[in-house]
């Protein structure tokens, strides 16, 4: 099981440790180390590192690795999962999760890693058990505990640890009931040079925040449920009544969760809502190269497409880029060379592009390589498979919630090869 | 006020101010010092010496102060174990607490100090919480039991804890069960031994409910737990599968692919046919496809997986192709996984696809990336016949490209599939040899250099290309220069008058100005056979290559297998079975994947062991061609032993296949075409180390290719290379039924000519004579090559011995059995019929020796119906003993594993009629009965193989 943990920046301090058996000098990093000079980008470093005496897993999430140390034989995904749980945690109780909040709240932070793990093996990693455990520090708590001597630590078993619905406490009370959902899908897509589309996929969630008072038992029904043949559940979902009629059942978390998560594979048909038409030709060093993107709506059901940003990692060659854009703002950085343009909305009739020229450095040649175009963008009020909610119903309760169902599309990978 | 100011308190003196602190009477003052401590703790400060007044503070009502007096004590105890005694009492005081939370702290921080002297005083409280009555202290409690047995097993095992254990598999509470698996799984993996985890139907049950209701991780536990059971037939593996299908949809990964690994397991004993069975391939693609939106980290280690996936059951994802296709900005070590699987995916419906993705990769920027696309590209031509003529193109565009690291790599890839498709594609070799200086890796010269030698009659000005190299031979790599020297001599050979400068160079370069005993020997080698017989040479040098086989990377089946039941874990990340890597696992339980129950099975001889359990020894077997050289060591061909010594020369064939594979590196040659030798050189001496030896020149007896017994052949050397077992004669024909004539004989096979020795014996009165002899049409089309010739008539009471050669070529009908043989004699009496039974083995040819990567990909490509096991009983031979019996009988052992004691023999052979079979040999050194799985293609002959195996073996 897992044997330790060590949170190490970007620039290589380890700047939190914690044991869960015995203690693992922290020279074992010194293979991570090794291992985070040879990738050339903080993405790179290997997930998995095996040492003389243990394996490291790491992820790498706002800028810092957090690296778990095992010793036999675990499943890696078991580790992973965990440490992006960990890092879910903290986001969870600090809102940010960084080096500084975390040497900020580095006794909050000790006390939830020692009750998410006991042993290595997985104590309490629902946050709403945990915070029933260690209560978040907000600035009301830390004045009132300084003033009454009361400590944020719960001294009651948390009540939803060994039920039946282990992700709900009992007791809840809202005087405002509401359930709200949001379903939002990303496309990940890739695009080749002549605009038709390569592989296109879309990973669509539907979270929510739900705060009613008591154990309410929800049914969250579709109109098009054959849409999802592909689909992961938080736990609270009755799997059973999901097989035989393609209805949701569940009783809810208190709070935020992501309720299901789903994919729309490439066997269907997915709606591509904007394309991009280039133009961007590299000279040889003596001239000027041109450059010129246009960005327009396609498929977009009549919605508008907004919140669009270009982004294009151009090559090492290029020294420079002027750029005029019909709307926006770009900037090019000569040192990471990259292009980002900052469209906004896409206005039908006037379509945003952004053309100039490019000059490369002196002496080298063409360079070989094509910029891929990155494209973000997000549409309101649209899940761009199709997915619609039918209805929403609440059983077990007597009051009458407020309801609300929200669609988003966005951009995932959403990429351009030119 | 955050905690950060904790971390400012660096200067001198802080650790007197905190002990002034921690003494404090003030709550409030004692918990921000306690605080404190622990903060300096967290980033790595020494503050045990506080020990004393920290343990003081543990005598408290409030919670978060003894909850982080605890995380002192864990962190500390060790180190100060004789103050750490005086938290005992606290500790025993607190697990009686009224307030469950207290008691599940107390035995849980108790559980963590590894103090011995602690752990005696925890076994009391431990066995009241094993037992309490709420839920949440018995499944703290059961972590604690692995804590312990961590400490002090016999202690746990005393103790009867192990048992307390056990019985918490079946508690009421899903969370209790959940943790009491994962314990006693972690237990048992330092003991492989023992029976801790003995499933039966009923605790299958029991997980299985607990299943649907514990938590994420609990479900983990218990899935994997689940893998390691034995369905006692297709319909228990069944409806297991069914209940753990749901875990599919889990949105924790790790949940997701320890279900795919119990179903992939089961899935092995369910019958094909079931309409269920392919209801759950297609359940299986879409959590997998999934797996691959999840964070990169997940990614990497789903994509190992799938990879073992794709290569047992490429159906799951054949259609899924494109969700491999790699996003630019993807991570380096999924971009690699990804190009890997897409390969494995490749096939002649999606290619044009996957060729049009490759060549976009090519162009990335990531130089490791684009050398595998390029690779890649080449893989796919050998993979996908149709798409040869495509990929060709595109690497020819490729290499336009002028990008030195790409022309390359296109380079070595376009030497392979010259290999696989002779004589197709050789109009590029124009275009290769303009990029000649551009090269500047080993691999991409030698590949070109060796594209030169053996195209030499197509390019003007071979010996000018050639020639331009030699000049800094000795800057070369030693890849490089063998190369060279090959090339050169194969030159030579073609164009013997231009080029004899050229070749007297490359020989006294390689023989006498090098240090590397490879190089010189295989100089020495060409130097003599060109000397002493260019014919030879020319036969040997120039011969044909063996085609390369499509795929070069496949594992080894049984590793596969193996792997298989080890998805999700560390193993499948590494390919390689745990015993291979994992510190500390005393002797792993191999597992192996369940047999078919199905009836398709009844094939199947009846003394065919149960090859399942999760408990029988499955070893691992050949490694990828990564560490080929290591394997070599293990590549023992053995001395010929049937047949009387080689007369004239002194050659040592162990030695043979050795040398040539490790001088040709990876490269895909053999050695078998490229170095050879005349016996005229074996009389020096037999005095020849089996290693790439640094032995004089002078001394050199012979290393000869393992093509030598075609040469030998050849030059009319030696001829008594293989002769297979042959029976004693038994009676065919008795006298009584063929009036007076008595007819006994047996097969045999002597250099390459299968004959059948027969003894015809006159026991009537009158003398026998125009004897004659005719075969019925049989499943081998065995006929006599020559008419039956007994010269004088025969005299009663005379025998005669005769020797009647036979040939294949007859006319085929399937016989049963398949070895029956109808035959008729004649003589000046009458006609007589009888028929008999033949030895397979009389059908072994003498080029049944498969090349290793071949053997991998047929071995994999067979379906696993056409698998058959048999048992060869009270066999006491050794496993060298056993390979050099059978090589005499044209039964090539390709090559040999020791695993766990375990002595695995890969071994191949032909039919006359071009059947290839193949076979798994495990020989257990303290157990008589050998264990033999056959593959064939045909696999009714398996059991005849099977007969001659034994009778081989057994004489």
């Amino acid at each position: 099981m897992i044997h330790s943990l060590f949170l190490i920046n970007a620039s290589g301090d380890i700047f939190l440790e914690k044991h869960w058996k015995s203690v693992v000098s922290r020279s074992v990093c010194d293979y991570f180390f090794e291992a985070q000079e040879r990738a050339s980008e903080a993405e790179n470093v290997p997930p998995v590192i095996p040492t003389p005496h243990h394996y490291l897993l790491s992820i790498y999430r706002h800028k810092i690795f957090f690296v778990a140390v095992i010793q036999s034989e675990v499943p890696p995904l078991f580790v992973i999962e965990f440490l992006h749980r960990v890092v879910d945690t903290f986001q969870d109780y600090f809102g940010v999760c960084s080096e500084v909040i975390i040497k900020d709240n580095v006794v909050v932070v000790y006390e939830v890693l020692e009750e998410m793990l006991d042993n290595g093996f997985p104590l309490a990693t629902e946050s709403n058990i945990l915070k029933e455990l260690i209560k978040p520090p907000t600035i009301l708590r830390t004045v009132v505990n300084t003033i009454t001597g009361s400590t944020n630590v719960g001294d009651q078993l948390p009540t939803g640890q060994l039920s039946v619905v282990p992700w709900r406490r009992t007791g809840v009370k809202y005087t405002n009931n509401e359930a709200y959902f949001d379903v939002i899908e990303e496309i990940d897509a890739i695009i080749d040079k002549s605009g038709s589309t390569i592989t296109a996929e879309i990973q669509g969630v539907i979270d929510a925040c739900v705060k009613l008072t008591g154990m309410p038992d929800l049914t969250l029904s579709f109109m098009n449920p054959r849409l999802l043949d592909d689909v992961s559940f938080h736990p609270c979902v009755r799997f059973k009544r999901w097989e035989s009629e393609r209805i949701l059942s569940f009783i809810p978390p208190d709070g935020n969760f992501r309720l299901l998560s789903y994919h729309v594979s490439a066997q269907n048909l997915v709606a591509i809502p904007v394309y991009v038409k280039h133009n961007i030709s590299f000279r040889d060093s003596s001239s000027l190269g041109r450059f010129e993107i246009t960005v327009g709506p396609k498929q977009t059901m009549g919605k508008t497409v907004e919140g669009v940003m270009v982004t294009s990692q151009m090559p090492k060659s290029v020294l420079n880029m002027t750029l005029m854009p019909s709307q926006g703002t770009h900037v090019f950085d000569p040192v990471t060379k990259l292009l980002s343009w900052d469209v906004g909305k896409i206005n039908p009739q006037k379509l945003p592009s952004l053309k100039g020229s490019v000059s490369l450095q002196a002496g080298t040649s063409k360079p070989d390589e094509n910029p891929t175009i990155n494209l973000q963008f997000k549409i309101q009020q649209l899940a761009i498979s199709g997915l619609k909610v039918n209805r929403l119903d609440m059983y077990g309760e007597k009051y009458k919630p407020f309801k609300g169902i929200k669609y988003m599309t966005k951009a995932g990978k959403f990429q351009v090869r030119t | 006020m955050t905690d950060s100011k904790y971390f400012t308190t660096t200067k001198k003196g802080e650790i007197f101010e905190l002990k002034a602190e921690l003494n404090s009477d003030k709550k409030e003052k004692k918990k921000e010092a306690v605080k404190k401590v622990i903060a300096s703790m967290t980033v790595g400060k020494d503050v045990s010496a506080l020990f004393p007044d920290v343990v003081n503070c543990m005598q408290t009502d409030n919670l978060e102060l003894k909850k982080l007096v605890y995380l002192y004590l864990m962190n500390y105890a060790k180190s100060q174990p004789d103050m750490a005694i005086m938290a005992v009492n606290t500790f025993v005081k607190d697990c009686e607490d009224p307030n469950p939370l207290i008691r599940a702290l107390a035995v849980r921080t108790m559980g963590c100090i590894r103090v011995d002297k602690i752990t005696e005083y925890l076994c009391e409280p431990l066995r009241k919480c094993l037992k309490d009555e709420d839920p949440y202290v018995r499944k703290t409690a059961a972590v604690c039991v692995a804590k312990l047995h961590d400490i002090n097993a016999q202690l746990v095992e005393d103790q009867g804890f192990l048992d307390t254990l056990k019985d918490l598999i079946s508690d009421s509470n899903p969370m209790v069960v959940a943790n009491a698996v994962a314990a006693l799984s972690e237990i048992a993996e330092s003991h492989p031994s023992s029976n801790l985890l003995d499933l039966n139907p009923q605790s299958i049950n029991k997980l299985l409910t607990a299943l649907n209701e514990c938590t994420e991780w609990g479900q983990i536990f218990i899935l994997d737990c689940l893998a390691n059971y034995m369905p006692k037939d297709d319909r228990e593996a069944q409806s297991i599968c069914e209940r753990v299908t749901p875990r599919l949809s889990h949105a924790n990964s790790a949940v997701v692919l320890s279900a795919v690994k119990v179903l992939m397991k089961f899935m092995e004993m369910l019958s094909k046919d079931l309409d269920y069975y392919g209801t759950l391939l297609k359940k299986l693609a879409p959590p997998l496809v999934t797996l691959l939106s999840a964070e990169p980290e997940l990614q990497y280690v789903a994509l190992r997986n799938i990879n073992l996936i794709v290569q047992k059951r490429p159906e799951i994802l054949k259609h899924e192709m494109k969700v491999f296709f790699v996003k630019y900005n993807d991570p380096i070590y999924v971009k690699l996984e990804k190009l890997d699987i897409m390969i494995r995916l490749a096939s002649q419906a999606n290619i044009a696809q996957v060729l049009a993705e490759l060549k976009e990769y090519a162009t990335e920027v990531d130089v490791d990336f684009v050398r595998k696309a390029v690779r890649a590209i080449g893989r796919c031509a050998i993979k996908v016949e149709q798409s040869a003529e495509r990929c060709v193109s595109t690497l020819l565009d490729l290499i336009q490209t002028k990008v030195n690291y790409v022309v390359q790599e296109a380079i070595v890839v376009i030497k392979d599939i010259f290999r696989k498709y002779p004589n197709k594609y050789e109009s590029v070799i124009a275009t290769l040899c303009e990029n000649l200086d551009s090269l500047d890796e080993p691999e991409a010269r030698a590949a070109m250099i060796w594209i030169v030698g053996e195209y030499a009659e197509r390019i003007d000005n071979a010996d000018e290309l050639l020639e331009s190299f030699l000049e800094g031979f000795h800057d070369e790599s030693t890849q490089v220069q063998l190369q060279l020297l090959t090339a050169i001599v194969k030159l030579f050979l073609k164009k013997p008058t231009e080029t004899q400068e050229l070749v007297q160079q490359v020989l006294s370069l390689a023989t006498q100005d090098s240090d590397n005993p490879d190089l010189r020997d295989r100089g020495y080698i060409y130097w003599r056979l060109l000397s002493t017989d260019p014919v030879a040479a020319k036969e040997v040098v120039l011969a044909e290559k063996p085609l390369i086989s499509e795929e070069t990377d496949l594992i080894e089946p049984t590793l596969l297998d193996e792997l298989i039941c080890y998805i999700g874990t560390l193993a499948s990340v590494y390919h390689k079975p745990p015993s291979a890597f994992v510190e500390g696992s005393r002797g792993v339980v191999h597992k192996s994947l369940p047999p078919r129950t199905g009836s398709s099975e009844s094939a199947e001889s009846p003394d065919t062991a149960p090859s399942g359990g999760p408990a029988a020894d499955q070893p691992s077997v050949i490694p990828t061609q990564g560490d080929l050289l290591g394997d070599l060591l293990n590549l023992d061909l053995g001395p010929p032993v049937s047949g009387p010594p080689m007369a004239t020369s002194t050659v040592q064939m162990g030695a043979v296949d050795l040398l040539g594979d490790s001088l040709m590196g990876d490269e895909s040659e053999g050695l078998r075409s490229d170095v050879g030798g005349s016996p005229a050189m074996g009389g020096s001496g037999g005095s020849f180390t089996p290693a790439p030896s640094t032995t004089a020149p002078t001394n050199v007896g012979a290393p000869l290719g393992s093509g030598l017994g075609d040469l030998f052949d050849l030059t009319g050397g030696v001829g008594t290379l293989s002769g297979s077992y042959v029976a004693p004669k038994t009676v065919w024909l008795p006298a009584m039924k063929a009036k007076g004539l008595e007819i006994s004989g047996t097969f045999s096979r002597q250099v390459g000519s299968i004959s059948m020795d027969l003894v015809l014996t006159n026991k009537a009165l009158q003398v026998m004579s125009d004897f004659a002899i005719q075969f019925n049409r049989n499943s081998f089309g065995l006929a006599p090559a020559a008419p039956l010739q007994v010269h004088a008539p025969l005299a009663p009471n005379q025998s005669v011995e005769i020797s009647l050669p036979l040939n294949t070529v007859g006319s085929v009908m399937k016989m049963e059995p398949l070895n029956n043989l109808q035959v008729a004699v004649k003589n000046n009496i009458d006609v007589f019929y009888f028929s008999t039974l033949y030895p397979l083995h009389i059908l072994f040819v003498e080029d049944g020796k498969m090349e290793r990567q071949m053997f991998l990909a047929t071995w994999k490509d067979m379906p696993n119906e056409n698998e058959t096991q048999f048992q060869i009983k009270d066999c006491s031979l050794n496993a060298d003993a056993v390979s050099s019996k059978l090589q005499g009988s044209n039964i090539f052992t390709i090559a040999k594993r020791n695993v766990e004691g375990q002595d695995m023999l890969y071994q191949s052979l032909k039919l006359t009629n071009g059947i290839w079979v193949l076979a798994e040999l495990r020989i257990q050194p303290s157990n008589p009965s050998f264990t033999l799985s056959l593959k064939c293609r045909a696999p009714e002959v398996s059991q005849y193989i099977y007969q001659a195996y034994e009778t081989i073996l057994k004489n």
